[in-house]
């Protein structure tokens, strides 16, 4: 690997530029580590054996356990929004179009994002501190003297159970947001139900849901790997388990909001 | 038989291996002994390839195993058995499970041989019952058990030992060491530990070597290296605390 000199054998005027340099280099090079540790995720998917009961696991490690945390976000997301965009509508006389636009911001944009943020602080934290206590206590090298690929064995299954369950769970966030603002539009507000229901109905199309699934399928894929990676390559100690966690749930975060800006640009 | 040939590895500005070499016989138990932080472990991450030297090469059997990487690696490591300092149990395993692991991974074996293997392992390092325990639920000792069961349950014909006993009682020591032994005559592989158990360890090793400052300083059967003449020997077997002289430590 490239190693270059440190900023401080440098002549002082040009310390500062040589620790700029020094930096993106640092930068380039941890982003190198990022990618081909992706690469290598990928090419052991499409190359058997393939980990099923891990995979089972992992789903159940990532979607079953976020389900309540999902229903119960998604549920007052909905609701959030029903209120809101109701008490706006109200001003223009508009407040038929509340069920398409509870409907169309869940499923393009909130849903998806929330979900996967959530998702995130719960499972991806987890599976973060997982992998950060496995390395610092020997079990990476254990299953690696037992001739076990921990890529295949820890990352593969998560990035496949994240492609799975994230399209299911952004789904159920969806359904129970939209049903959320029901209830305070319809059962609260007074908004009649047909309206609600059926102006939804006009207004989203497939493109909207294809959309929201395609965002939750790239989400999927990038919680696990950002997660797997800094668990990793975390420090030594409690201290190392508990700073790769917090980077984790900080770059999935940011990655998961720049991606969306992205997808929406590109997306119909 | 495997033959560690000049072993340089630097971490930084630090070299902890300088030039090793050291060879193991078939069959023989041999004790790496050395101050902490002296290098042992990386030694021993060496010889199972956890990591790769700056110069130097890992004789296995006629094969350089610094040069192996994926598949080919992966073979020799399926002859080796490994018990790691903190026993590296999988926490989100029983007992059971963590001793039937590698049987479930790399055989073809039906479950209820594996069940049975299982069984027997947990029987010979004397947790028989004890399988659908947690590891967090077992003592120290006993987690070092399960690791020595795991190790062998593939019957490997290179068994590694990274301080086996660290951290236990006197008795534990004894048991763990003459659990070691009695294993070792029973399924004759070829056993590499690291340990600073001094005396103890003079009792079942065949041959004890003394690596200092990233070099073997001594190597020899266990009464030659307690009546070796070398200051840095003496020093650590009576435990010692004076400084040895610079010029006699090589």
């Amino acid at each position: 690997m490239f190693s270059s000199p440190s900023a401080d054998t440098w002549p002082g005027p040009l310390r500062p530029v040589a620790a700029l340099g020094h930096a993106s280099l640092e930068m380039v090079q941890a982003l190198g580590r990022f990618g081909r540790f992706f690469a290598q995720a990928i090419g052991y998917i499409v190359v058997p054996p393939f980990k099923v009961g891990r995979l089972i696991d992992r789903i159940h490690f990532i979607g079953f356990r976020s389900l309540t945390i999902v229903i119960l976000t998604g549920a007052f997301t909905g609701m959030v929004l029903g209120l809101q965009i109701f008490l706006t509508l109200s001003r223009f006389g508009s407040e038929a179009y509340l069920g398409p636009a509870v409907a169309l911001s869940l499923i393009r944009e909130l849903g998806p994002v929330l979900c996967a943020v959530f998702v995130t602080g719960l499972a991806g934290s987890a599976l973060t501190a997982e992998i950060g206590i496995m390395k610092i206590t020997e079990q990476i090298d254990a299953l690696q003297v037992m001739a076990l690929n921990p890529v295949r064995y820890l990352v593969v299954p998560a990035i496949v159970a994240g492609v799975i369950t994230f399209p299911l769970l952004v789904s159920i966030f969806d359904m129970v947001g939209i049903f959320g603002g029901y209830l305070v539009g319809v059962e609260l507000l007074g908004l009649s139900p047909g309206t609600y229901f059926g102006e939804m109905k006009t207004f989203v199309d497939l493109s909207d849901l294809m959309t929201g699934y395609w965002k939750a399928v790239s989400f999927g894929i990038i919680v696990p790997w950002v997660c797997t990676y800094k668990g990793f390559n975390c420090g030594n100690g409690a201290e190392g388990v508990a700073r790769a966690t917090t980077q984790a749930v900080v770059l999935s975060s940011v990655l998961i909001l720049v991606w969306d800006y992205f997808l929406g640009s590109v997306l119909p | 038989m495997i033959r560690v040939q000049g072993l340089f590895k630097r971490f930084g500005e630090q070299a902890v291996l300088r030039g090793l070499d050291l060879d193991i016989a078939t069959g023989e138990i041999m004790v790496v002994i050395g101050r902490s932080g002296g290098g042992k472990s990386v030694l021993l991450k060496h010889l199972i390839g956890l990591l790769r030297p700056d110069a130097g090469a890992v004789i296995v059997d006629g094969t350089d195993i610094t040069r192996l990487r994926g598949r080919d690696l992966d073979r020799v490591r399926e002859r080796y058995g490994v018990v790691f300092q903190g026993g590296a149990l999988f926490d989100s395993m029983s007992v059971s499970d963590n001793v039937a692991f590698p049987l479930r991974e790399k055989s073809r074996l039906g479950a209820a041989e594996i069940r049975g293997r299982v069984d027997e392992k947990l029987q010979q390092v004397g947790l028989a019952g004890m399988g659908h325990k947690d590891p967090a639920e077992i003592s120290g000792g006993m987690r070092k058990r399960v690791a020595i069961a795991r190790a062998l349950v593939t019957e490997p014909e290179i068994v590694f030992f990274d301080e086996p006993t660290t951290g236990l009682d006197p008795i534990l020591v004894n048991t763990i060491h003459h659990l070691i032994l009695e294993l070792h005559r029973k399924f004759r592989f070829t056993a590499i530990m690291v340990s600073h158990e001094i005396p103890e360890i003079f009792e079942i090793a065949d041959r004890v070597a003394m690596l200092h400052e990233g070099a073997i300083v001594e190597v020899g059967p266990p009464d030659a290296v307690r009546a070796s003449t070398n200051p840095v020997v003496q020093q650590f077997i009576r435990g010692d605390i004076e400084a040895v002289p610079a010029e006699a430590r090589r």
